[in-house]
């Protein structure tokens, strides 16, 4: 009996430079980061506030923090798939097919997963509550326990780098590709433990969200009141409440397949490999809605802002949201028309598909007449709104094109499909996490962010994304296949060579994203968000100062109309001295990362077959929630007086007292 | 009235009536039942993705036995029987909660968790007895898909089980505290769900299965 | 922390002017209706009651009576406006039930009447 499993020294990739270098990199600077933490004593600190909170905020943070960190992860894949195909025309290039294989497939599996996935569920964390005009979500410590458990998801997919190696099966890992037969080492199984494990943290906060904004709002907050935000965050969460499962459950069937010789989807004894098609891409097709909804939602709310007007339509706004959450349950055929399921199946989701452009097309109209007729202040996050809306046009009528079943046979699996996709989910998810970022920056950490760096920074993106994706358009018409590591077509060379320069625009793009960052914290002070509105704003979480106390609101704000705080500071009413009361605070809990802590090990050890580590994992959990639920003391109460001097020192400038009063 | 001046001010804003769903933050017993609900919810979305999964193999024998051959119903019965009573007992065990009688709820679990521990035990004799027949979930698709399925409702219970005999234990340690009376609210959910799981799997998997 | 009775969670109607013996009597009710329905399920497909091809969806009618049952007097599920929320939700979720079923079948059936599965493949190669 082996106590360490599969795992041997073998598994440490000597030979390959590259894996080894840069995870030696990476490993220095997060010991030199955490050296740094303990020798200035920052870490009590750190520890205390930040890594075990429950505080929305902090969590919201946390989780934007870890997909920038995941962002630079994966387009640094992207950068090596760029230069390779630069160069390998009739050559090999500098990548060897299985390490290039992998790069694709961590790419993909990075982007959607530790990227898209935690940039939008950090910013709805961070922004709904605040906008409903509450004090935290449902259950702040599931909401910490969800993302340590995504964070441990992230943690393991670079542990594959340096211990191992990950999936060659693209970022869905179709079998019998990767049933144990064709992909017998651990690269598929590390795919699996971390997606389980980061999907639980997932439906953690899809739960979390659903609740929150469903049953704690503030008075007077109909459903009908909420910001766009809030709408399009709750369709996005009732869509993971409703499409994890299915995820979870055919991981679970190729994890069996792999582990216990089941035979969900091999070739042999009564195995369907379509079966896993048809589950993936069940999942697979609401996923792409749970991550462009809530940009949606925050174009609404930066357009309505930097418009100085009410948002176009708000009601056709939010029928067309939950059209989307429910059609997107229809159309997931689309993702393999070609795969033999025959013209009446086609055209069924053929025609839905071409459906849901219906409610998209809506909100695109909306977003126009919402500027049309407004006074637009061109700052950082209304461009990345204006550099959305005519890409993502773009890129959802090449999605209406593949739509079309005889078209999709012509065009799938080709680099016309990558540009397609890259098309919407850049120009869509990416550019609103942009949008969101700028726009509650300020709010988050009570200074702005620089002005100019941040339009240079748009401009690479944006001219960036056109240079390095419309090429791929034209070589999939011209018939290129994606995922090739090589190729002998002189005629795609120049193309090619071109999306390379793209690739190199987005990295000034990214890098200015960095600067802008630096340069900002050094002047922060002259960039300072003195009265907690830095940009007029029309929704409550501009009521509170920047950044808001850890309680959000010393009175819960009455709402008594549409743009709750536009409405407030419109009426000018008189300010009464808000009547301040105690204020129950959830308390601190390490039970998130001592979880996730277990929940690695677990992981670890399922991917490498140590089976006592994983009962250590799994019971060391349990006993993590048990102890959680044993103790006493659930929340800390802060004092009215307390309340009042802190409200009364943060609210220099602010207006929200008139927003308080509003009650009396 | 703000809302009135804020409207007749602005011509893009239609006139939105304030509508009956106030807002307002509800209380936590709601907002835990609620939330533990919505998990529920997701749950059986899971389950739903196994019966799909079944319901398409259950013809891919791929020569082996097909579910006529292999179910005993009676066991079925009594495995049923064991968690109907159990939700029974369950129920009866919320309700000593509410009143706060202990031992009247440390009675109630107890039965509970004997009638599911039963249920476990007679499920993992069925399944024991099919693979040490040569038809364990190796042997073809059909009965992958049966394994995952019975197995996963099973495993669910094994960990009902869990959670039951901690509630036990921290009713014994802290008495009947609101968050505790919270989770006992959201245990009874999650096992009388399992129950409506139950009838879905016999129906479908041996019912359906001895006839077909 | 303010109270709203307009909404209300799944399995929270124990009002407390509910009596204990009343609470006792709702769940003892719904163990008979399950253990009734219960057992014309498992009697049905051995009596020659109905038409032996309808069984199944006579079962199917059943199962269906049977998950009202346990809905109503287990998870106290009821149609006031308490509970609209809550059924809502789970609407929401047999939906997705249904598409996600419905839509399987429907693709797998077509998918394997035009690509059979490769086993199938090889019995009619011999």
């Amino acid at each position: 009996m082996n106590l360490l499993g599969k795992l041997t020294w073998a598994a440490i990739p000597i030979d390959s430079p590259l894996p080894i270098i840069s995870s030696l990199v990476v490993g220095t600077a997060i010991v030199g980061v955490l050296g740094w933490v303990v020798v200035k004593g920052y870490f009590p600190y750190v520890w205390r506030e930040w890594l075990t909170s429950v505080d929305h905020k902090r969590v919201g943070v946390m989780y934007c923090l870890l997909a920038l960190v995941m962002l630079l992860r994966g387009f640094t894949d992207a950068v090596m798939m760029r230069t390779q195909q630069a160069l390998a025309f009739r050559s090999d290039g500098y990548l060897p097919p299985e390490h290039y294989n992998q790069v694709f497939s961590s790419h993909g599996t990075i982007m959607i997963f530790f990227v898209a996935m935690p940039f939008v569920i950090g910013l709805m964390n961070f922004v709904v509550p605040l906008q409903l005009g509450i004090r935290d979500v449902a259950f702040p410590t599931l909401n910490s326990v969800g993302f340590w458990l995504t964070a441990t998801g992230a943690l393991l997919v670079n542990i594959s780098l340096v211990v191992g190696e990950f999936a060659r099966t693209g970022w869905l890992p179709y079998p019998p590709l990767s049933e144990l037969a064709y992909s017998p080492g651990v690269g598929v199984d590390y795919y699996l433990w971390a997606l389980q494990i980061s999907g639980v943290g997932t439906l953690l906060t899809g739960i979390n969200l659903v609740t929150t904004i469903l049953k704690t709002r503030a008075p007077g907050m109909s459903l009908l009141r909420m910001p766009m935000f809030c709408w399009t965050s709750l369709a996005s969460n009732l869509l993971i409440v409703a499409a994890f499962p299915v995820l979870t459950a055919t991981l679970a069937m190729l994890t069996l397949d792999r582990y216990l010789g089941f035979h969900f989807f091999t070739n042999d004894a009564g195995g369907n490999v379509m079966m896993f098609m048809n589950l993936i891409w069940a999942w697979g097709h609401p996923e792409v809605y749970i991550l462009i909804l809530p940009a949606f939602g925050i174009f609404s709310e930066v357009i309505a802002t930097f418009s100085s007007k009410p948002l176009f339509g708000y009601r056709s706004m939010v029928l067309a949201t939950m059209a989307i959450c429910v059609l997107a349950f229809m159309v997931w055929l689309h993702h393999f028309f070609t795969m033999g399921a025959g013209a009446d199946v086609n055209a069924f989701f053929g025609i839905m598909t071409t459906i849901i452009a219906v409610p998209t097309g809506v909100k695109v109209f909306n977003w126009l007449f919402t500027m049309y007729g407004g006074r637009i202040r061109y700052e950082p996050p209304v461009l990345w709104a204006i550099g959305f809306i005519i890409t993502f046009v773009i890129g959802g009528m090449t999605g209406v094109l593949l739509a079309l079943p005889p078209v999709d046979f012509l065009l799938h699996n080709s680099l016309f499909l990558v540009a397609h996709f890259h098309n919407v989910i850049i120009g869509g998810v990416l550019f609103g996490v942009f949008a969101g970022y700028t726009y509650w920056f300020p709010k988050a950490f009570g200074f702005r962010l620089h002005s100019g760096l941040g339009k240079a920074a748009f401009w690479f993106w944006l001219v960036g994304f056109y240079v390095a994706f419309m090429p791929l358009y034209v070589l999939g018409l011209l018939g290129m296949t994606r995922r090739m590591q090589h190729y002998d077509v002189a005629a795609w060379r120049p193309w090619l060579l071109v999306a390379a320069g793209g690739a190199a625009l987005i990295l000034v793009g990214i890098v200015l994203l960095i600067v802008q960052l630096v340069v900002s914290i050094r002047r922060r002070e002259e960039l300072r968000d003195v009265d907690g509105d830095p940009w007029n704003g029309r929704t409550l979480e501009w009521a509170t100062p920047s950044p808001p106390p850890v309680y959000n609101f010393a009175v819960l704000p009455e709402v008594s109309g549409d743009d709750a705080y536009w409405t407030t500071k419109q009426s000018a009413r008189d300010a009464h001295p808000p009547a301040y009361g105690p204020i129950e605070l959830p308390r601190n809990s390490p039970t998130g990362i001592v979880c996730a802590f277990f929940a690695t090990v677990m992981g670890f050890a399922l991917i490498w077959h140590i089976w006592w580590m994983v009962v250590v994992g799994f019971f060391g959990a349990w006993a993590t929630f048990v102890v959680f639920a044993w103790r006493d003391q659930v929340d800390d109460i802060l004092g009215a007086d307390e309340v009042e001097r802190i409200d009364r020192d943060a609210h220099r400038g602010t207006r929200a007292p008139a927003l308080a009063g509003a009650a009396a | 009235m703000s809302l009135a001046a804020a409207t007749a001010d602005d011509p893009n804003a239609l006139g939105h009536q304030p509508d009956a769903d106030a807002g307002g933050v509800a209380n936590q017993r709601i907002i835990v039942g609620y939330g533990f609900w919505i998990f529920l919810v997701s749950d059986i979305v899971m389950f739903a993705a196994f019966f799909a999964a079944y319901a398409v193999l259950s013809d891919a024998t791929a020569g082996g036995p097909a579910g006529r051959q292999l179910f005993d119903l009676k066991t079925t019965a009594i495995e049923t029987a064991c968690l109907l009573l159990s939700s029974f007992t369950c129920g009866l065990a919320t309700i000593a909660a509410h009143v706060e009688r202990r031992g009247w709820f440390q009675a109630a679990m107890a039965a509970t968790f004997v009638l599911g521990a039963t249920f476990i035990g007679l499920e993992v004799h069925e399944l024991a007895g099919l693979v040490a027949g040569g038809n364990g979930p190796q042997r073809s698709g059909f009965l992958s898909a049966f394994f995952a399925l019975v197995g996963c409702h099973g495993l669910h219970v094994t960990l009902g089980l869990l959670w039951l005999s901690t509630m036990m234990a921290q009713v014994v340690a802290k008495g009947f505290r609101d968050d505790i009376l919270r989770r006992i609210l959201c245990f009874s959910l999650f096992w009388h769900a399992l129950d409506i799981i139950w009838v879905a799997l016999f129906t479908v998997v041996y019912l359906i299965g001895s006839i077909t | 922390m303010t109270d709203t009775p307009a909404t209300a969670a799944p399995g929270s109607t124990h009002a407390p002017a509910q009596s204990v013996g009343t609470q006792v009597l709702g769940y003892a009710v719904g163990l008979v209706l399950a253990v009734a329905l219960t057992g014309i399920s498992f009697f049905l497909p051995h009596s020659a009651l109905i038409w032996a091809p309808g069984v199944p969806i006579g079962l199917v009618v059943l199962a269906v009576a049977q998950m009202g049952v346990h809905l109503v007097f287990f998870l106290h599920l009821n149609t006031g406006p308490d509970s609209t929320n809550t059924v809502l939700a789970l609407a929401f979720g047999l939906l997705i039930v249904f598409l996600i079923i419905a839509g399987s079948l429907f693709i797998m059936s077509h998918l394997n009447h035009m690509m059979p599965p490769m086993d199938q493949v090889m019995r009619m190669q011999r």
